[in-house]
C-alpha cells in the first residue's frame, strides 16, 4: 500500500491502471485504496511543482523564526493556530532549539512580506520577537532541484 | 557472442594474432552503427543502470581526489575495502573470505572475468556457457586459449541452465562451467534447486564453477542463490562481482574476485602485471557504498521493479510473450509471432518506430527469435517505447492471421 503513496508522491498523475501494473495489484484494488486515502486524508491534495522563474514570476519568500510565549492548556497549538491562518504562511512547523515557530511565509514583493511581519504577526500578544530571513536563491523544493541543466544523456546507445 | 561466421580474414598478415583476427566481433556492431544515424531513439538497448551513481558514493570519491588519493594501492586493492568486502558476503549470503588472501579487487568485473580464465585456462580447454549469454563469456574463453561449449537453454525452462544438459556436454577437456545468474540478456534467476543440482554436477566431476554475479542485487520477488555459499562450493567456485549495477557505478569500472587462495593468488600475478591496482578513487567510493550504499540500492531495485512489471505486461499485452524475468534489468521476449528473426525486427523497429532493443542473436545461436529490452529507463520512455512496439507489431503481423 505505502508502495502506491510513494509512486503518487513521485508522479501525481499515475493511472490507477499504471499503478496497478507496477505494484502488480488488481486496478479495482488500486482504486479504492486511493479513493479511500483521498477521503480519510491521507493524500491530502494534488498539485504541481511549477517552475515560476521561469515564467518570470517569482514570489518573494522568507523564513520567519518567531518566539512565542506558549499558552497554558494548549501549548504552542493556540498560537500556531492564530499564524498559520494567514495566506501568506506557506509552511509552519514548532522547532526545537532557540526560537519557538518556523515560517515559511510567501508574498508577492519584499512589501508585502515587510507588511505581513510588521501589521500582523509581530503586533499579536503572544509573538515575543521575530527574526525574517529572506530566501535568495532556490536549489532544491521538495526533493525537486531547480537550476538543473536539461538533462543529457550521458548513456551510450547501446551497450552489452 | 561472436557471430557464427568469422571476421574478414584480410586482417590475417601476422600483424594481429591469428586468436584476435579470427575473433568475430561482437553480433551489435553493424546496429551500433546503424542506430547512431537516427535521430530521437528511445533506447532500450542500454545495458547500464539509467540512475547516476549516488551521491553520497560520488561525493567520497571525489573527497579522495581532493584529500590526494592519488597512487596506486596494494595490488590487491586497499585493505579497508577488501575487509567490507569480506564482511559484505559473510553478513548477505553467508560466505566468509579471507579479506587478505581470497579477495582480489579488480577493474570491473570483466577484469575479473578475463583474469580467472587466463588464470585456469591452458589451450583447449573447454569451458561450458548457457547459450544466450553475455557476450563477453565466450569471446574471453577464446582469447584466453580455450573452447567455449554453449548449452541451449529455452523459455520453457525459463532460460535457465539444467544441470543434465550440462551433463551431457562434459568431456574430458571440460574445465569449468560459467555462469551469470541473474543473467544478461533474459533476465532469467536460478533458483535454489537448479543450483544445487549443478553444484552436485561439478562436484561430481570435479570441476571449476565461474559464477559471475554481478547482478545479484538486482532481483525481484526471488533470492539470489550465492553460489560459493552452497555447501561444498567455496574452494570449487571462483565468485565474480562489482558494483557496476548494484550501486549505479559502471563508469568507475570497480569489481572484484573472490575465491579460494589458490585461485586469488595466480590472478593477483596477472593482474600485478597488468592493472597494478583498481582505480585508487573508485576503491574509495566503493567503500562508501558498502558501508552506507544500502538504502540507495533498495531505492532503485523498488524503481527498477516498477518498470519491470510494467514492461513485462505490456510486452505480453501487444503480442510479445515474455516469461517473467525475475532479475538484472532486462526482458527478454519472443518475437517468432512477427515472422521476423531478431536482427531484421530490431532494425526494422528503429527505422520505423525509433525505438532500439537488442536482437537476441547477439547473445547466442539461442537467442534467435527473441529480443533484449532494458527496463533500466524512466517510465514514460518505456511506455512510450512500448507503445510504438504495439504500432510496430500490429502493422508488421503476418496477413495469414
Amino acid at each position: 500500500m505505502k508502495e502506491i503513496f510513494k509512486i503518487l508522491e513521485q508522479n501525481a498523475r499515475a493511472t490507477p491502471a499504471q499503478i496497478a501494473t507496477m505494484v502488480d495489484k488488481p486496478v479495482s484494488a488500486v482504486k479504492k485504496i486511493i479513493k479511500q486515502a483521498e477521503k480519510d486524508g491521507t493524500i491530502l491534495k494534488y498539485k504541481a511543482i511549477i517552475n515560476w522563474p521561469k515564467l518570470g514570476k517569482e514570489d518573494i519568500q522568507a523564513l520567519i523564526e518567531v518566539r512565542v510565549t506558549p499558552q497554558r492548556d494548549v501549548g504552542f497549538d493556540a498560537i500556531a493556530e492564530r499564524i498559520y491562518q494567514f495566506p501568506e504562511v506557506y509552511s509552519a512547523y514548532v522547532v526545537s532549539g532557540t526560537y519557538d515557530l518556523a515560517l515559511l511565509v510567501k508574498g508577492k514583493n519584499m512589501q508585502e512580506i515587510s507588511s505581513f511581519v510588521t501589521e500582523k504577526l509581530a503586533p499579536l500578544e503572544r509573538v515575543q520577537s521575530t527574526v525574517t530571513h529572506f530566501l535568495l536563491k532556490r536549489y532544491k523544493e521538495n526533493g525537486e532541484i531547480f537550476h538543473l541543466p536539461k538533462e543529457t544523456n550521458r548513456r551510450l546507445p547501446i551497450t552489452l | 557472442m561472436p557471430n557464427t561466421k568469422p571476421a574478414a580474414t584480410k586482417a590475417r598478415d601476422n600483424v594481429i594474432s591469428q586468436t584476435v583476427a579470427t575473433l568475430p566481433p561482437s553480433g551489435i556492431r553493424k546496429f551500433f552503427g546503424l542506430l547512431s544515424s537516427v535521430e530521437d531513439v528511445i533506447s532500450l538497448s542500454i545495458g547500464e543502470p539509467d540512475f547516476v551513481t549516488p551521491w553520497h558514493i560520488r561525493e567520497a570519491g571525489i573527497y579522495s581526489l581532493e584529500k590526494g588519493y592519488t597512487m596506486y594501492t596494494s595490488n590487491s586493492g586497499m585493505p579497508e575495502l577488501r575487509q567490507e568486502l569480506a564482511s559484505y558476503l559473510e553478513l548477505r549470503y553467508g560466505v566468509s573470505y579471507h579479506p587478505e588472501y581470497e579477495i582480489l579487487i579488480t577493474a570491473g568485473s570483466s577484469e575479473g572475468l578475463d583474469l580467472v580464465l587466463r588464470a585456469i585456462i591452458n589451450t583447449g580447454d573447454e569451458v561450458i556457457i548457457p547459450d544466450p549469454c553475455y557476450v563477453a563469456y565466450p569471446a574471453d574463453v577464446i582469447l584466453a586459449g580455450g573452447a567455449p561449449i554453449l548449452v541451449p537453454t529455452n523459455e520453457e525452462n525459463n532460460f535457465v541452465v539444467r544441470a543434465t544438459d550440462i551433463e551431457a556436454r562434459i568431456t574430458k577437456q571440460t574445465k569449468a562451467i560459467l555462469l551469470g545468474y541473474p543473467a544478461n540478456p533474459t533476465g532469467a534467476v536460478m533458483s535454489k534447486k537448479e543450483a544445487d543440482a549443478i553444484a552436485e554436477l561439478a562436484k561430481k566431476h570435479d570441476l571449476l564453477l565461474i559464477s559471475d554475479e554481478i547482478y545479484a542485487r538486482l532481483v525481484y520477488g526471488a533470492e539470489h542463490i550465492c553460489f560459493p555459499s552452497l555447501p561444498g562450493m567455496k574452494k570449487r567456485t571462483i565468485l565474480i562481482s562489482g558494483f557496476s549495477k548494484s550501486h549505479a557505478m559502471t563508469g568507475w569500472r570497480i569489481g572484484y574476485v573472490a575465491a579460494d587462495r589458490r585461485f586469488t593468488q595466480a590472478l593477483t600475478k596477472i593482474h600485478q602485471y597488468t592493472l597494478l591496482c583498481a582505480p585508487t578513487m573508485t576503491q574509495m567510493a566503493a567503500i562508501e557504498a558498502l558501508r552506507n550504499g544500502d538504502g540507495e540500492v533498495e531505492k532503485m531495485v523498488q524503481e527498477y521493479n516498477r518498470r519491470r512489471r510494467f514492461m513485462v505486461k505490456r510486452l505480453n499485452e501487444i503480442g510479445l510473450p515474455c516469461f517473467e524475468p525475475k532479475g538484472a534489468f532486462f526482458a527478454f521476449p519472443s518475437i517468432k509471432a512477427t515472422g521476423m528473426n531478431s536482427e531484421e525486427f530490431a532494425e526494422k523497429l528503429l527505422l520505423e518506430e525509433k525505438v532500439a532493443v537488442v536482437p537476441g542473436l547477439a547473445f547466442g545461436p539461442c537467442g534467435e527469435g527473441f529480443v533484449r529490452c532494458c527496463y533500466a529507463t524512466s517510465l514514460p520512455n518505456i511506455e512510450e517505447a512500448l507503445r510504438r512496439m504495439d504500432r510496430f507489431v500490429r502493422k508488421s503481423r503476418p496477413r495469414s492471421e
